[in-house]
């Protein structure tokens, strides 16, 4: 603990102490600011972000944090006033491993720092957990990639995310498959992690709910390599579709050595596999599989965001950025619009907002899952995945109408054309 | 039938695997009475490094047939993987061979840490693709299909299995690693440095490693610093279920836990689908998930990582000989 | 003796307000405080196992897992049962006793390395049991764990609460922590009391030569399977409090790379020794917080960029010091004395 820090943390402290107290004390303030020549004392709020920024997913992790900290500048420049004092704001990064243990600690951390929301975790695993000690503390959090149902069923009221559940990307993927491959029987294989599995069960739902028969769950592990035993079954049954719920280490050989078991049926993968890592492990395999990803299409997102990003860190966004990206903005829409940087007092504003964000339209719903998200269908070309589908409301839309929505992604997305799109998915690395 | 026999194949191909390292295993044991619990990343260095060796020659364009750039890769691997297996026995091992039982076994977890870490920091945390530079021809047997490089794994296992034989049981060197298992204090008055004997046990056990990986890297198309651990455990089942210390055994081993993995994989959710059988007490329950899905499966796919497991402990409590060990080691 | 006692009231005085001083940097730190209590306490119970009785136990989580699900189990709204501590805590401590006995009793006349490997198996099927018994029927809820868990509920004093006591605020951590150091000293007192018992003697003499043991009329069998069994039901116990700390659990807590950390604390402290122990458990606790705080920067001071993961050297460390134990200090940085005697014994012999 250095000295800097402490007083930061005195400072916000008092200013919330100050907004507290009301703003009638405080409204003579600007008009007195003029009067001094020197600037007015800036306060200090801190935001919390967590991501696993040691480990196997750190990549994915910085990209969460870039997101965060991106919009935590952008805020800084723009010279925001609430409660009348002018305001900056300061993103503390912590690290939980993707370790839930690790995750209840430095969520502690952040109580402890006195950060007035907080953006993150990335993965379910953690961001459950550590969920429960932010509501307690009534610190408003954000997950941009927690998809896991079971995080707004807990019923806490300061917890939010802005990407979409497993039980809305599920639905999308399979509903895609019925449409487009008319399939009889289905065959479900999941890596028995909670993402996979999670997902794998939406899928599964969906298709017997419309008449589709389903095979018994087969599994592998998240390190499974040889899936010939598994498949060798599956083929015995002539699935017409085949869905995986997992990663894309262990997808690309899935697919590898089906197709070299002359398994014939449509593949189709959740945004865990959607990567192009796929054609990289399974190679000319690939060609042809589907996978869905929750939310749009970074390549989608808005321009502004894009080229921000690009321009500040000099690499391109991966996955969920647009997401912890419109986290953050949407907390500080909530403290402007509640004129309060005290957590209480901008919760409200926070539920109840209506904001255009890099990644679309946001509002939530009484559980504080994101209304009507979209999702996005990706096909493997040439060894890239490139999006062809939007859905949105129930409706599969193309990159293009769904431009023409006029949703904030419209400049983009329109330029970004699908011939465009694949050009873009070197993003995906 | 036809997808029966397809599992066969399978469970063949992955037992020949399973069977090169656990030869490496029941070597070392067979000399010193030692599990090299390192043995499994000594395997997963083999694969990263013909990995590393074929991406460059492919990166290259050197218009070499596919054979003879994944030979050039095996032949990387060997001299590294006998390298790192010299190194275990001298660094690690050696130092201990009086001390009591437990601290080679530490020990050897230990240095399973450090090499898997040090492949992670050389070859990065995202699983490595193998090259698909052998065109991978499939075969049809009887409705199955077999694939070129199914065949070659399993036919190289068997040379590989020959040349060893013929190695322990004809050469020189061979003869001295026999004596040498039987008592090392009388080999060593029979002349033989057991020294020398014991590291060239190591680095013929890692240069089946390299092979091995090989193997793997190419039937699976993909290479991770994790994959030693696991197949290490399996393959050291693979060679108690075959009478740790016997050759044949191992191999023996090797062949039927693959057999067994494939087909309890492939089969056991079929013999646990409780609506093909009647449970008593709980029909109606039943009957209604029956009729909504078709199958209520009590195990599938998803403990086919306990069959290696649940193989090994059947075997330790009810024949701790292994199926073609004669001797039941006393010393405890 | 004056003098021992005075020390020992100023540790004890020092550990009781702790947690108090830990709160004036941070909360949070008395959460670290706490996870390492409680890994204090898994390797005093594997010490059990391993240390006094010999037997290299490389599944010891599967016990401490059976007490965390037992624990969520009975205190979630997984199935809406919500059970006080006192009911659970002697449930999942039998439990995993009894799952020690199930693993002891076919295995313990296997050697010291096959028995290593068979209780690896069985750690790793513990968990892939856990991992899947979601289907066909819903008991563990899988890999998604069961979230919510009830903390611990001591009368009228919730443990997820802060509470004020003459004028000193006691936050959720802060109250676990008392309950974990209660525990803690319950364990060492087992430990030491078993050290010069009739059973610590026999599991000594096992460890030391089996054959002679029993020819000195110790029923090795069923002093085996008792140390199993103890060590086992301390795990449990350990689960337990972890499920209750952390309101949350799943499969993946309970992973092999868990068991191998805790073996490491006892071994790297000094098996059979429990002072040894309790500071190798420390020692292994602490160090991973502190080079996550200083790897990075150390690094970039000294070579502009960041060369080795703190994740990755951490496990290297743990390699090497594992190796270099074994090596120059067998019996541990702080042996156990009959250990000691046994090394110069040792020494003098070879030379």
């Amino acid at each position: 603990m250095n000295t800097a820090v402490k007083v930061l943390s005195l400072s916000v402290v008092a200013a919330v102490a100050m907004m507290g107290c009301g703003k009638k004390e405080e409204a003579p303030k600007p008009a007195a600011a003029p009067a001094a020549p020197a600037a007015p004392a800036v306060t200090v709020v801190k935001l919390g972000h967590v991501g696993p920024l040691t480990g196997g997913i750190a990549h994915l992790g910085k990209d969460n944090e870039n997101g965060a900290r991106l919009a935590v500048e952008e805020a800084n420049a723009a010279g925001i006033k609430i409660g009348g004092a002018p305001i900056k704001f300061e993103l503390v990064a912590e690290d939980d491993q993707a370790d839930p243990k690790v995750g209840n600690t430095v969520a502690q951390k952040l109580v402890d720092a006195k950060v007035v929301g907080v953006v993150g975790h990335l993965n379910s695993g953690t961001t459950i957990p550590a969920s429960a000690i932010y509501n307690q503390a009534g610190i408003p959090m954000i997950s941009g990639s927690a998809t896991n149902p079971a995080l707004t069923e807990q019923g806490f009221k300061a917890v939010f995310r802005v990407v979409g559940r497993d039980d809305q990307q599920g639905p999308a993927v399979a509903n895609y498959l019925i449409s487009a491959a008319k399939p009889k029987v289905a065959a479900v294989i999941d890596d028995a992690t909670a993402y996979g599995e999670g997902l794998a069960n939406e899928v599964e739902k969906t298709l017997k709910a419309a008449g589709v028969k389903v095979l018994p769950r087969e599994k592998g592990t998240d390190k499974t390599a040889d899936w010939k035993a598994v498949l060798t079954k599956v083929k015995g049954k002539k699935p017409d579709v085949i869905f995986y719920g997992g990663m894309d280490a262990t997808g690309g050989p899935l697919l590898k050595q089906a197709r070299e078991l002359k398994i014939g049926a449509v593949f189709a993968f959740g945004d865990g596999a959607c990567t192009d890592k796929m054609a990289e492990l399974a190679g000319a395999a690939a060609d042809g599989m589907v996978c869905s990803q929750a939310g749009i299409p970074v390549q989608a997102a808005g321009k502004k965001f894009l080229d921000a990003y690009k321009a500040k860190f000099n690499i391109d966004p991966i996955l969920y950025s647009p997401f912890t990206y419109d986290a953050a903005m949407l907390m500080i829409e909530a403290m402007k619009k509640a004129d309060s940087t005290d957590p209480a007092k901008y919760l409200p504003a926070l539920a109840s907002i209506d904001f255009n964000g890099a990644s679309g339209n946001i509002q939530f719903d009484d559980k504080g899952d994101r209304k009507d998200a979209e999702m996005t269908i990706f096909a493997m070309k040439d060894g890239k995945v490139a999006p062809f589908a939007i859905i949105k409301g129930g409706k599969s839309l193309t990159l293009d109408e769904y431009a023409a929505l006029g949703a904030p992604a419209a400049a983009p997305a329109a330029e970004a054309k699908p011939a465009d799109a694949p050009a873009a998915a070197p993003a995906q690395k | 039938m036809d997808i029966f026999l397809q599992q066969i194949i399978n469970g063949l191909t992955t037992g020949s695997v399973y069977a090169i390292v656990a030869l490496g295993y029941t070597m070392v044991y067979g000399v010193i009475q030692l599990i090299n619990f390192a043995h499994g990343e000594v395997v997963m260095i083999g694969a990263m490094v013909a990995f590393t060796v074929i991406m460059a020659i492919v990166g290259a364009g050197a218009p070499l047939p596919p054979i003879v750039i994944v030979l050039a890769g095996v032949l990387a691997a060997i001299p590294v993987c006998m390298t790192v297996g010299f190194l275990l026995e001298r660094v690690a091992y050696r130092p201990l061979r009086h001390a009591p039982r437990l601290a080679p076994l530490i020990t050897a977890i230990g240095m399973s840490i450090i090499l898997q870490q040090l492949a992670l920091l050389i070859w990065g945390r995202d699983p490595r693709a193998f090259p698909q530079i052998m065109e991978n021809t499939s075969f049809s047997l009887g409705g199955a299909a077999i694939s070129s490089v199914q065949i070659a794994i399993i036919l190289m296992s068997i040379a590989l299995m020959a040349v060893l034989t013929w190695f322990v049981y004809r050469t020189k060197f061979g003869i001295a690693m026999r004596a040498t298992a039987e008592n090392v204090s009388v080999a060593g008055l029979m002349g033989i440095d057991a020294n020398r004997v014991i590291a060239g046990t190591f680095i013929i056990a890692a240069g089946l490693a390299a092979v091995a990986g090989v193997m793997y890297g190419t039937y699976y198309g993909i290479a991770h610093y994790t994959m030693g651990f696991i197949l290490g455990l399996k393959a050291f089942s693979a060679a108690v279920l075959g009478g740790i210390g016997n050759l044949a055994g191992a191999m023996l081993g090797g062949i039927l836990l693959g057999l067994v993995e494939a087909l309890g994989t492939g089969y056991i959710s079929e013999f646990t689908d409780l609506c093909k059988w009647p449970v008593v007490g709980a029909e109606g329950m039943l009957m209604e998930r029956c009729a909504a899905d078709g199958h209520v499966v009590l195990f599938g796919s998803n403990y086919q990582d306990v069959f290696a497991f649940l193989v090994l402990i059947m075997v330790l409590v009810f024949r701790p000989s292994g199926l073609l060990g004669e001797r039941v080691s006393e010393r405890a | 003796m004056n003098r021992k006692t005075l020390g020992f009231v100023l540790i004890a005085l020092a550990l009781l307000i702790l947690p108090h001083l830990l709160t004036q940097v941070g909360t949070a730190w008395v959460r670290i405080a706490n996870l390492a209590i409680l890994f204090v306490f898994l390797s005093l119970g594997l010490n059990i196992v391993v240390g006094m009785a010999g037997l290299l136990d490389l599944g010891y989580v599967a016990f401490y897992a059976v007490g965390a699900y037992v624990w969520a189990l009975l205190a979630s709204p997984h199935f809406g049962l919500h059970l006080p501590f006192w009911i659970i805590l002697p449930i999942g401590a039998l439990l995993a006793c009894l799952a020690g006995a199930v693993l002891g009793a076919p295995t313990l006349r296997l050697r010291g390395d096959y028995l290593a490997i068979v209780t690896l198996g069985f750690g790793e099927i513990v968990r892939i049991f856990m991992n899947n018994l979601s289907a066909p029927f819903n008991i563990t809820n899988g890999p998604k764990g069961i979230t919510r868990i009830d903390g611990m509920q001591l009368g009228e004093m919730n443990f997820m609460a802060t509470d004020t006591l003459f004028g000193i605020p006691f936050t959720g951590p802060t109250k676990y922590y008392y309950v974990l150091l209660l525990l803690l000293l319950l364990i060492i007192v087992v430990n030491l009391r078993l050290q010069n018992s009739r059973i610590g003697r026999a599991w000594v003499a096992i460890r030391e030569d089996e054959v002679a043991a029993k020819a000195a009329g110790i029923n090795s069998r069923n002093v085996k399977l008792l140390a199993f069994a103890m060590g086992a039901s301390f795990g449990g116990i350990a689960g337990g409090m972890f499920a209750a700390m952390q309101g949350f659990v799943s499969p993946e807590s309970f992973i092999l790379h868990e068991s191998i950390m805790i073996l490491a604390m006892v071994v790297l402290g000094g098996m059979g020794n429990v002072w040894g122990v309790i500071a190798g458990a420390l020692l292994l606790s602490f160090v991973p917080e502190f080079l996550r705080y200083t790897v990075e920067p150390v690094q970039k001071a000294l070579f502009g960029q960041l060369l080795i993961e703190p994740e990755i050297l951490r496990m290297l460390l743990f390699g090497i010091a594992l190796v270099l134990t074994m090596r120059f200090r067998p019996a541990g940085l702080w042996p156990e004395s009959r250990h000691k005697l046994e090394a110069k014994e040792a020494k003098e012999a070879s030379a």
